[in-house]
């Protein structure tokens, strides 16, 4: 495996760094979309988490990352299980620019249809990805069918496969993570909403930071291993909280006032459906999971709101007004009635 | 302004460092193709080892080609899947060259700055699912006629240098004394350069700042060329100078801004909430370690601040030209380069063109529409049946009619619709307010529908064209806030930049839309002169120019009360014509609409 970036030496980047946490603590929040300039560290941020993730316990060889003894239907006519568990780590699965459906979804097996004259289904990424997460860098550039595909599964959690006379359904419950930059297209609303978070990334604009930003990625660049271990002992930090946190979050209270306060904040800003007020919800207890709290507070909803619920403003696309601000006000003018 | 010889001298110098660091990523070369050009690629050659890959990128490369697939003859001969690399993995250590680099596909240009990032390439396609090395060095040449053609930016930032040959003779092309030995040498010497300390990284980095260079990638690799040239020279410590030549290469091409010249530099401020991000126990003193602590630093302030000035000298005398120029020049460079990605020639409505989608059954028109690889995933699955149907255990695929599956290209016959908006005084200032409405109702729908939409105003003597054609609402956004309004009327100018533009796009394979607001009234003629009578000829020729290229037009008459002049002009160029005295959002939309149809 490659040598990447570790996630706790990444300069600032809160908010990114925040959301991914938040989405591997629950990962049915519906994935992370993140905007932000080219070089601010998109790609960076995903691959530094990928190698911190806490292991999943699988079924040994199993190519859809099946947990032990409920091995999928799917698995049946591909995998070759020798009953044997073991750990795999949580995949982290990139959909490269210029993947083609086949090898999104699964499909024939070539080789065998060829040589066996054999009907047998070859996983895609679909099933690499699942339990884990599956990043697509710029989103905005992948074809619309593909995206609607995409988040179409990531909801349904099945990735259904009718092509070349399969018929095939298996698991795909993964944590979707695209970036884009809205600078070079943007995403159709209609998909952004489906995002559970959002967060905008912009290049450090403290030049201390900058400075700091570039002297740990000449260092990295220089001595990736030597780099690496010297953030060792953080990154394992991390993976202990988002551990500690993925165990706790079934005993998180969230008391009705903070439930309430949720729904006024979303009918005040006028955010479109239930999807939102559950995301802020959900993400709210991750946070208070993550900070190893019992109960969610007001200040969770507080520092969660923009994230959750920006994309989903109704809005006219060239509103001025700063999606963030206007959650901001909503929320004062909340705390003040 | 450098003269030739040293513009000469930089560009070979860039190619001796890129030959000595691939990881700078590579440059882009600006200059028609001709003898200069050649010379310097060839120079560029000659530096490296004989066996390096070097790989030609035509422009509209398919993803087959450039990031490899299944190799269709040896999976049929042998019932294995084979693996045919593409071009960026065969160009792994070496060199891919890009002509006509600045009308690369979007597609195209993301994916070479997606391995220019990562170094491999992750296939998987038709099948496949590899992981090939792919670490190049690319030289995309620039062969745009204008500003407006410029390689991507989202490429161009991976790319250490940006060279213009232009203003460089024949004569000035001398070759260089370095050898393929030279370079070996310096490689060897790269892995002993010692990391730059934190003044220089300060250094560069306030530089940076100060030209209004944002991205993070440019102190990078200004470092790494400073690195490469201590190297060159075989140092194992970076100097002062390095720095100072690496800034005038790699920063002053990308400069945005120029600092204000009487003002100090920028001190350097600490972070005093730093060390938050410290690891937990850095015992051995190494370069990565974060925060330098404040000491250090502070007994280097008088260092570092006359570092700061010598690379800031370094970037400004390296500037192209004026500081005027420099200004105009880099911000239509920023807005150009945003949009070059539009800009490809590879998407024509034709058949065969455009962004690959699904295949489908059907029946081939000519073989090129064929999907091989689908065709035969299809027919596989009955091979035995097939062979048992006529009694053959084996021989060759059995494939039938309905196996064919057929290629489908995205349909690209999306429309651009471009807004000439009248901004001078005699459209009155509450009139420009409904006008922008009226776009941003439009914008909203090209959104979602996906079209494109570009805005020339026009105002005082000169047309311009404030947004090229975008499907990006932060530009669009943007470029309508400044639009302000005021002063004459230079219809004619307008109307030919429209036409010019109209053109343009349908060469793109787009329908073009033309939505001019205006009260119909010119007053300044073509060539800027404020003479009525001329100004109205000048804007009736230009309209029947329109007509003669059969874009779809609207002209909507903004007067308050019309006069008559806007129907005129509306006839004299084909268009549809509304008077709306009033102008609403949903009315305009309506007209527009209807166009849409006819283009």
């Amino acid at each position: 495996m490659r040598v990447v970036f570790p996630f706790s030496a990444i300069v600032g980047q809160d908010d990114m760094k925040l959301a991914l946490l938040l989405a591997a603590v629950d990962r049915t929040l519906g994935g992370v979309m993140v905007f932000g300039d080219r070089g601010s560290g998109k790609t960076t941020a995903v691959r530094g988490l990928a190698a911190l993730l806490p292991p999943l316990r699988v079924i040994a060889g199993c190519r859809f990352n099946c947990e032990p003894d409920t091995p999928c239907e799917a698995c049946a006519g591909v995998c070759r299980h020798t009953g044997k568990t073991g750990e795999a780590p949580a995949p982290v699965v990139d959909l490269p620019l210029g993947a083609t459906e086949d090898r999104v979804v699964g499909a024939l097996d070539l080789e065998r249809a060829l040589t066996l004259g054999e009907k047998a289904f070859e996983p895609g990424l679909l099933a690499r990805a699942n339990r884990g997460f599956l990043y697509i860098d710029e989103v905005n550039l992948l074809e619309d069918h593909l995206v609607d595909l995409l988040l179409d599964v990531a909801q349904s959690g099945e990735n259904v496969v009718e092509r070349e006379g399969l018929s095939i359904r298996h698991p795909a419950r993964f944590v979707l993570v695209g970036s884009g930059n809205p600078e070079e297209g943007e995403l159709r609303p209609q998909l952004l909403d489906r995002f559970g978070l959002s967060v905008e990334v912009t290049t450090p604009d403290r030049l201390a930071d900058r400075v700091e930003v570039v002297k740990r990625r000449d260092a990295f660049d220089r001595d990736p291993t030597a780099f690496v271990a010297l953030w060792k002992a953080r990154d394992a930090a991390v993976r202990r909280k988002i551990k500690a946190a993925q165990a706790r979050i079934g005993e998180i209270v969230v008391p009705d006032a903070v439930l309430e306060q949720g729904s006024r904040l979303c009918m005040a800003v006028g955010a479109d459906g239930l999807r939102g007020e559950l995301t802020l919800l959900r993400a709210s207890r991750a946070l208070a999971a993550l900070e190893g709290r019992d109960a969610v507070t007001d200040a969770d909803l507080r520092k969660i709101a923009p994230m959750a619920l920006r994309h989903r403003l109704r809005r006219g696309p060239l509103d001025e007004q700063a999606s963030t601000a206007r959650i901001d006000r909503a929320l004062d003018e909340l705390k003040a009635a | 302004m450098k003269d030739a010889a040293t513009v000469w001298a930089e560009a070979m110098l860039a190619a001796a460092l890129l030959a000595v660091d691939p990881r700078l990523g590579g440059a882009v070369v600006r200059a028609g193709p001709g003898p200069v050009r050649d010379a310097w690629v060839s120079g560029f050659r000659a530096l490296l080892a004989e066996e390096t890959p070097w790989r030609r990128l035509p422009p509209g490369i398919g993803d087959e080609r450039l990031l490899g697939g299944l190799d269709l003859g040896a999976a049929l001969g042998s019932g294995r899947k084979v693996l045919q690399r593409g071009l960026l993995a065969e160009a792994d250590g070496g060199v891919v060259i890009a002509p006509m680099a600045e009308r690369l596909a979007a597609g195209t240009a993301s994916r070479l700055a997606g391995a220019l990032d990562t170094g491999i390439i992750a296939l998987e396609r038709d099948g496949m699912a590899e992981q090939l090395g792919a670490r190049f060095v690319l030289v995309a040449l620039d062969e745009g006629a204008d500003e407006d053609e410029r390689v991507a930016g989202a490429l161009a930032e991976h790319l250490a240098f940006a060279i213009d040959l232009d203003g460089v003779g024949h004569r000035d092309a001398l070759p260089i004394s370095a050898t393929v030995a030279d370079v070996a040498e310096a490689r060897a010497a790269l892995t002993r350069v010692a990391a730059p300390d934190q003044t220089m990284v300060e250094a560069i980095c306030a530089a940076a700042e100060a030209f209004g260079i944002g991205s993070i990638r440019a102190p990078l690799l200004a470092l790494r060329v400073a690195a490469a040239l201590a190297a060159l020279e075989g140092r194992d410590e970076i100097e002062a100078e390095d720095l100072s030549t690496a800034a005038g290469l790699v920063l002053a091409p990308r400069a945005t801004r120029v600092p204000d010249v009487t003002a100090e530099a920028e001190p350097v401020s600490h972070p005093d909430d730093a060390p938050a991000e410290e690891p937990e126990a850095p015992e051995h003193e190494a370069d990565a370690t974060p925060p330098e602590n404040e000491l250090d630093t502070a007994e280097n302030d008088d260092v570092a601040a006359t570092l700061d000035d010598v690379v800031l000298d370094a970037v400004r005398a390296a500037l192209p030209d004026g500081l005027d120029a420099l200004w105009m020049d880099q911000g239509r460079a920023a807005r150009s380069a945003a949009m070059s990605s539009g800009r490809s020639g590879a998407r024509r409505a034709s058949p065969d063109r455009g962004r690959r989608i699904a295949s489908r059954p059907g029946l081939p028109k000519q073989a090129s529409g064929l999907d091989v690889v689908e065709t035969l995933k299809a027919a596989a699955p009955w091979q035995k049946v097939r062979g048992a149907l006529l009694g053959l255990e084996r021989g060759p695929m059995r494939i039938r009619r309905d196996d064919f599956r057929i290629r489908r290209f995205e349909q690209r016959s999306e429309s651009t619709v471009i807004f000439v908006v009248d901004a001078s005084g005699s459209a009155a200032l509450q009139r420009l307010a409904e006008t922008k409405g009226a776009v941003e109702l439009l914008l909203a729908e090209a959104y979602v529908k996906r079209t494109q939409v570009a805005l020339i105003a026009f105002r005082g003597t000169a047309a311009e064209l404030l947004l090229p054609p975008t499907r990006s609402l932060t530009r669009a956004r943007r470029s309508l806030a400044e639009l302000a309004g005021g002063g004459a009327t230079p219809l004619a100018a307008a109307l030919e930049a429209a036409a010019v533009l109209g053109v343009a796009e349908r060469a793109k394979g787009r329908t073009p839309v033309l939505v001019i607001m205006t009260d119909g009234r010119g007053n300044i003629a073509l060539d800027g002169a404020a003479f009525r009578t001329r100004a109205e000829t000048d804007a009736l020729n230009a309209a029947r120019r329109i007509r003669g290229t059969g874009m779809a037009v609207a002209l909507i008459d903004i007067s308050p009360r019309p006069r008559g002049d806007g129907q005129k002009l509306a006839e004299a160029m084909g268009a549809r014509f509304a008077a709306l005295p009033y102008v609403e959002a949903g009315r305009v939309r309506d007209v527009v609409r209807s166009l849409e149809g006819v283009g």
